[in-house]
């Protein structure tokens, strides 16, 4: 058990600091949270200085355009960027973390000639095709139907919950390719350009009010064979390696925001007279509890995949569970040391607490996520 | 960075593991309970030393085998595990400060929280400052302990010197944590197995939870845990003891429920980690004061 950096890590983690320092103070402005344009354009900026400097990428294998950065090296990437206060991955987020890995794992030469580099570059945003109104947690259960027309797919049905669908530039959309296949078999992986016709998006305004996500509609879409990433049916599999890098490595850099965000807390409840308050005291010492534990959780993960060469295992649903309930309740404390500010939407804290509420059900429900937990760690029967 | 068991870790913790489940298995923890709390097996305490087990950390020189936390951490986790009785954890620190303690001969017990476990079969007593104490034998109060394996006696607050030795904090979380992965492993096993409705009952998602929450507690304790005994690190262990404590109280608790009325019973050994689970969580002092502890850091913004 080694928690010490070794001389080559902390080289590592020094240059990326120093780089930080200087790319940071020039970055523009940060848009308005509901201009999914100026956002979209923002977090692309920041992604061209990223691979500009040698970032981009980091964690993917260097035949994929990456840098083969080991995993404890792309834990230290993180943690910096978030410690230095650096954009989020934003609107980069679909094919930084998702689809890009899924195109270098299942793609060919030829797919991953044609989408890595720009996803790299900053010049192309990819958003999710999984979920639909009648399949959200039981993805099996998509309906979205694509056919074979000559060396095209034809594709109709819905999705919905799609982040950044009318800003992003290509979708990775699982569709039903045989009807009459046990229902995991039939489902084939396809990269669909976003601008083809027949495809309609309608923001969906979220309980904070912003439009994060919409329902996408497509009405006979037509997407070349080409496009199909893995062998036709085979999309379930090929899924399966996608959900494991969502669950794995996505909320890194988050646990690093929330004990800044904690630290902050307790700061302003000395500055505003709530930290007399014992109640208060031992309710956020709880949750630093909660947090750094959730930091070596991390360490002990990324530790593990360092060992299976990088590929994250089931202990990501370990994580995920009891960090989206920390995260919410994070807020919950911060409303406490707010008070009556806490209904402001205006304060950032409010808007978070807010957004702290899709942790549970996006990237797999809580209950899901249960589930993952007891049948493929514990070995408990599969039920219904 | 390589925040995983050494070989060296992982053939100590199957050492252990297989000395304690051979010398102290679910028959041997039966007899126990039938002496009730009577009789510390001093055969059994030398054996423990001579194995190292007190002695583990002690320098090569002294006798030792100049091993740290780390390996102390997982050679507690398995005391824990298989609910190993007797006063452990104090005798491990008195180990190179009191004659025989290292090799087992002597029993040393300590108050650690405002109690002092198997004081009436302990050869000496140590006060939470780390010294001989005298006093404290004197104007100790048995208590009819809650634990049947832990003989208890209640110390008047005049006599408490202090806040509960961080060390003895750290091993006790360990304790918690081979108690918590032990009641996670029982109700797995009783789920896999026990049918109704025609079914084993983990197959229902009522139960499924309930255990998927045990493992989770359970690999979150055991982060903070190993985590402290790298470290040692005040903030770290006051962190790993909150969550071990919940993990082995809230895993026990579940555990019974999983087990239903069978868990209720005394033929069960399910109650016995829930009792043990709560004398432990005793003997690192107060959860107020770990919290406040906590809450410091913030505010210092040392955490990392």
């Amino acid at each position: 058990m080694d928690l010490t950096y070794t001389a080559e890590e902390e080289e590592f983690r020094a240059r990326l600091r120093e780089w930080l320092a200087g790319a940071l103070p020039a970055l523009p402005p940060k848009p308005s949270p509901d201009d999914w344009p100026a956002r979209r354009a923002y977090d692309l900026g920041w992604q061209r200085r990223l691979y500009d400097a040698g970032y981009a990428g980091l964690h993917w294998p260097l035949d994929a355009g990456g840098r083969g950065a080991t995993p404890v090296q792309h834990l230290i990437y993180l943690e910096e960027t978030e410690r230095a206060g650096a954009p989020y991955v934003g609107a980069n987020f679909v094919g930084l973390l998702h689809a890009g890995p899924t195109i270098a794992a299942e793609g060919t030469a030829g797919q991953r000639a044609r989408w890595l580099p720009p996803v790299l570059r900053g010049e192309e945003v990819w958003c999710q095709g999984f979920s639909e109104p009648d399949a959200g947690s039981d993805l099996a259960a998509l309906r979205t139907r694509a056919w074979r027309d000559g060396d095209d797919y034809v594709v109709s049905g819905s999705k919905i919950w799609t982040s950044h669908a009318e800003v992003a530039d290509w979708c990775e959309l699982l569709v039903r390719t045989d009807p009459a296949a046990p229902r995991h078999r039939g489902i084939s992986w396809l990269a669909m350009p976003m601008d083809a016709p027949g495809i309609t998006v309608r923001p969906l305004p979220t309980l904070a009010g912003s439009a994060e996500f919409a329902e996408v509609f497509l009405d006979e879409v037509r997407i070349p064979v080409t496009h199909r990433v893995g062998a036709e049916n085979d999309g379930w599999r090929v899924t399966m390696v996608t959900l494991s890098y969502e669950r794995g490595t996505a909320f890194v850099g988050e646990v690093v925001a929330c004990r800044r965000v904690l630290g902050e807390l307790a700061r302003a409840a000395r500055d505003n007279g709530r930290w007399d308050d014992p109640a208060l005291r031992r309710r956020l010492g709880g949750l630093n509890a909660e947090f750094r534990a959730l930091w070596r959780l991390t360490q002990w993960n990324v530790s593990e995949a360092q060992r299976t060469g990088g590929v994250p295992g089931v202990g990501g649903s370990v994580f995920k569970l009891r960090y989206s309930h920390a995260r919410q309740e994070l807020y919950d404390a911060a409303a406490e040391v707010l008070g009556p500010e806490a209904l402001d939407l205006e304060r950032e804290w409010t808007r978070d607490r807010l957004t702290s509420l899709a942790y549970t059900i996006a990237a797999g429900t809580s209950q899901i996520q249960r589930n993952i937990v007891a049948e493929r760690i514990l070995g408990l029967p599969k039920g219904r | 960075m390589d925040f995983r068991l050494t070989e060296d870790q992982r053939a100590l913790r199957d050492g252990v593991r297989a000395l304690l489940t051979g010398r102290f298995g679910p028959e041997a923890l039966r007899a126990a309970v039938a002496r009730g709390g009577r009789g510390l097996d001093r055969a059994l305490w030398r054996e423990l030393g001579a194995a190292g087990f007190f002695s583990l950390r002690l320098p090569e020189a002294d006798g030792g085998a100049g091993l740290g936390l780390p390996e102390a951490v997982l050679a507690f986790e398995e005391a824990g595990r298989v609910l190993l009785p007797g006063p452990l954890v104090a005798t491990h620190l008195a180990a190179g400060q009191v004659a025989g303690a290292a090799a087992g001969e002597t029993v040393v017990t300590a108050v650690h929280g405002g109690l002092v476990e198997w004081l009436d079969e302990s050869d000496t007593v140590w006060d939470d400052a780390g010294g001989p104490s005298g006093a404290v034998a004197a104007g100790a109060v048995p208590l009819t302990s809650v634990d049947p394996l832990t003989p208890l006696h209640r110390i008047p607050e005049d006599l408490l010197t202090g806040p509960t030795d961080p060390l003895a904090v750290l091993l006790t979380a360990a304790e918690q944590l081979g108690n918590a992965a032990r009641t996670c492993e029982a109700a797995v096993q009783h789920a896999r197995t026990r049918e109704q409705f025609g079914q084993p009952i983990g197959a229902f998602q009522a139960v499924k939870h309930l255990c998927a929450g045990m493992l989770v507690r359970v690999e979150l304790a055991r982060a903070a845990v190993y985590a402290a005994a790298v470290t040692a690190d005040p903030v770290d262990i006051a962190a790993a003891r909150l969550l071990a404590d919940d993990a082995a109280v809230r895993g026990a608790r579940d555990c019974l429920q999983v087990h239903g009325g069978m868990g209720f019973t005394w033929e069960s050994d399910v109650h016995l980690y829930l009792k043990r689970a709560w004398v432990r969580a005793r003997r690192g002092g107060s959860i107020t004061e770990s919290e406040d502890v906590l809450a410091d850091d913030l505010i210092a913004g040392t955490g990392r």
